[in-house]
């Protein structure tokens, strides 16, 4: 099993004749993503050839999940038409949207995010400005490397990709179930809470980790859910504790407010309900590791 | 983006919110005809973008022309918390009846927008918040409706503002809440909004932030950045597309991706407990691709850093190879000596992830002198921290 992403996932790409979405929608083929499609309404009728792999392009996302009972999209458009492509997806009741889109403003954020809950939540929002997530051996949607690591026990999720990338690399032996790269804007679709009940529930996930970084408070309110939900094992990480005040550190939302966002709050939080917080990368690793042995 | 008061009361006049007149200057003398115009009196207010300048002597009342002269040569180039004041703006005098507290924002937290407003303005928000909360009304204003009229009225209505200004003060933050929208704003706030002796609701002083990530609609936000207070290594790594920030140590970072970055500076942080107590001396995410180019304009930026002692680059191949990460560092040297530039600093460099033994087997036949590796991001910290000790 895995979260939000399995073997039958039917992903189109909305943006996949743009460069981003051509290079990575190559990648997620090969890696054995279902690509069913992609959505660009000045090439609709068209068949894009990846790789040797014919893949139709539609005018809409609803005209596309007509076609091919798609239930995933991942969006690579510019940041000025993200607003558009996510309102899009939401029309067209698509179960996913994955936005990986990095500088979208964000009162369209806010906006996509308001809209979807007016149209009943039927469609999840992960990003935007994230890798995706992935379920090793089953499929991949975003930008997530698919050969670091295969199937296994430890369910993942983070505000940072290359975070992502690294325990990956580091857990390779054991292996994924999924992991979910949740985004560091400061309004995101999917949270680190929303993850963490599904690895909870489950039952190939063995044990969580969990990434944070400066700012917001989502870190202090996924520790509370922890304290009160989550029966498995979590281990965490945080970054960003040399981060100066009101200075942004890469994602628009990692940033220290006063004395609001800190790593230590954070880190404090997450220890407080139990989790086993690493100082590095790779301490976080071994704590892993060492909770998996047992 | 945070702007100067000034600022935030010029986008507030274009789009209808009341304010008083006003006009910045950065030369004492430039005070005198502007009193002039109020009609000899006037404030004169620094613009710094921190909390407290009247208490630190940052806003004075001038009786005269003559007089605005001299408080304005007082307040420009004063220290305020580590601001130096560039800038002082004369306003209107005001006759200030009551002091009140609007304020639109993004609410992070429930990944909305919310309106605060309290009767209790001209002191410290956050000190009503803390000693009196139920003075503090707080609503939340979803993203796609907006502050209608009705909107504005639950909000002068749940923060109890008096009846006979209520229409007055519910018609300011219609028009409040069109600058947060139309200027892709993080925050708008006024504090305090003030009712004057013959009852006009008026804004006194603000403050507004801005979205970068905007910027692609909002061209002439440019201009309001403010170039003279920032950093010359920022200003440089801005101009040439990087994700840099300088901090205070000796240690530079470059990394791809944000997360590893703020990563790497706490792991070199906690390394330098070793070793005399070096710091990273900045953040700078090179981002996924971490080409020659790319490569060589942030190692341009770092090695130009007179505070750098050694250099730690520190990166994960997840969809770039590490090869082409350690071809790309080779030809950034090569690019950089042939512009003239010294290398003299020493580079740790980390690699890890995709195509690993092979990047580094590029480095170790590149063979430069001012090279090392070490293959753990923990062991190259402690190694980069070492050598900014010596």
């Amino acid at each position: 099993m895995a979260i939000f992403l399995t073997k039958d996932s039917k992903v189109i790409v909305q943006g996949m004749t743009g460069s981003e979405g051509m290079k990575h929608t190559r990648r997620m083929l090969a890696s054995g993503t279902q690509i069913v499609g992609g959505v660009n309404p000045r090439k609709a009728g068209t068949t894009v050839d990846v790789d040797g792999t014919e893949v139709p392009v539609f005018g809409s996302v609803a005209e596309a999940i007509k076609e091919t009972g798609a239930d995933v999209t991942v969006i690579f458009v510019p940041p000025k038409f993200t607003k558009d492509a996510v309102v899009e997806a939401i029309d067209a009741e698509i179960g996913l949207a994955v936005v990986i889109t990095e500088g979208v403003p964000v009162h369209d954020s806010a906006a996509f995010w308001a809209y979807a809950g007016t149209k009943g939540n039927k469609t999840r929002i992960i990003g935007p400005n994230c890798p995706g997530l992935i379920s090793p051996g089953q499929s991949n949607a975003g930008i997530i490397p698919a050969d670091i690591t295969t199937t296994g026990p430890i369910g993942l999720v983070s505000k940072s990709g290359t975070l992502t990338y690294q325990l990956m690399y580091e857990l390779r032996d054991l292996g994924f179930s999924s992991a979910v790269g949740i985004g560091g804007d400061p309004v995101i679709g999917t949270t680190h809470i929303d993850a963490l009940a599904a690895f909870e529930a489950d039952p190939e996930t063995k044990i969580i980790v969990m990434i944070g970084e400066i700012g917001g408070d989502a870190e202090e309110r996924a520790a509370a859910y922890i304290a009160e939900h989550v029966t498995k094992p979590v281990v965490g990480y945080v970054a960003g504790f040399t981060a100066p005040e009101g200075k942004t550190m890469g994602h628009a939302g990692a940033i220290v407010s006063g004395s609001s966002g800190t790593a230590q709050a954070k880190k404090e939080a997450l220890e407080a309900a139990g989790v086993k917080v690493g100082k590095t990368p790779s301490e976080t690793a071994r704590l892993a590791r060492e909770l998996i042995a047992k | 983006m945070d702007l100067f008061e000034y600022q935030a009361r010029d986008l507030f006049a274009k789009h209808g919110v009341p304010v008083l007149d006003g006009d910045v200057i950065e030369t004492p003398e430039a005070a005198r005809a502007i009193a002039e115009r109020f009609g000899g009196r006037a404030v004169v207010k620094a613009q710094v973008k921190v909390g407290g300048r009247g208490k630190a002597g940052g806003v004075k009342l001038a009786a005269d022309p003559a007089d605005a002269v001299a408080k304005a040569e007082a307040i420009l180039g004063m220290d305020i918390k580590g601001h130096t004041v560039n800038k002082v703006m004369l306003a209107q005098t005001a006759d200030i009846k009551e002091e009140y507290y609007v304020s639109f924002l993004l609410d992070r937290t429930n990944r909305t927008f919310l309106a605060m407003a309290s009767v209790e303005g001209g002191v410290e928000i956050e000190v009503v918040a803390e000693e009196n909360p139920d003075a503090l009304a707080k609503i939340p204003v979803d993203a796609n409706e907006g502050c209608t009229p009705a909107k504005a009225a639950e909000i002068v209505a749940a923060a109890k503002f008096p009846a006979e200004i209520a229409d007055q003060v519910a018609d300011v933050l219609v028009k409040l809440w069109k600058v947060f929208i139309a200027e892709d704003a993080l925050l708008v706030e006024v504090n305090p909004l003030i009712k004057s002796g013959d009852g006009k609701i008026i804004a006194l002083d603000g403050k507004v932030s801005l979205d970068e990530n905007a910027e692609f609609r909002q061209p002439h936000h440019a201009e309001l950045e403010d170039k003279a207070a920032a950093n010359p290594l920022e200003a440089a790594a801005k101009a040439k597309g990087l994700n840099y920030v300088k901090l205070d140590g000796e240690v530079g970072i470059i990394g791809n991706g944000a997360g590893l970055v703020m990563s790497t500076l706490d792991v070199v942080a906690y390394a330098g407990e070793e070793h005399g107590g070096v710091k990273p001396a900045n953040f700078l995410d090179i981002g996924g691709g971490a080409s020659a180019e790319v490569m060589a304009n942030g190692l341009e930026i770092i090695l130009g850093d007179p505070d750098v002692k050694s250099v730690f680059v520190n990166v994960f191949g997840g969809i770039t190879a590490c090869d082409a990460v350690a071809n790309g560092i080779v030809q950034a040297l090569a690019l950089l000596e042939e512009k003239g530039e010294a290398v003299t600093k020493p580079l740790v460099v980390r690699l890890d992830g995709n195509n690993a033994e092979l990047g580094r087997k590029i480095l170790t036949d590149a063979n430069h002198p001012l090279v090392q590796q070490v293959d753990t991001m923990d062991g190259a910290a402690a190694r980069a921290a070492e050598l900014a000790n010596k």
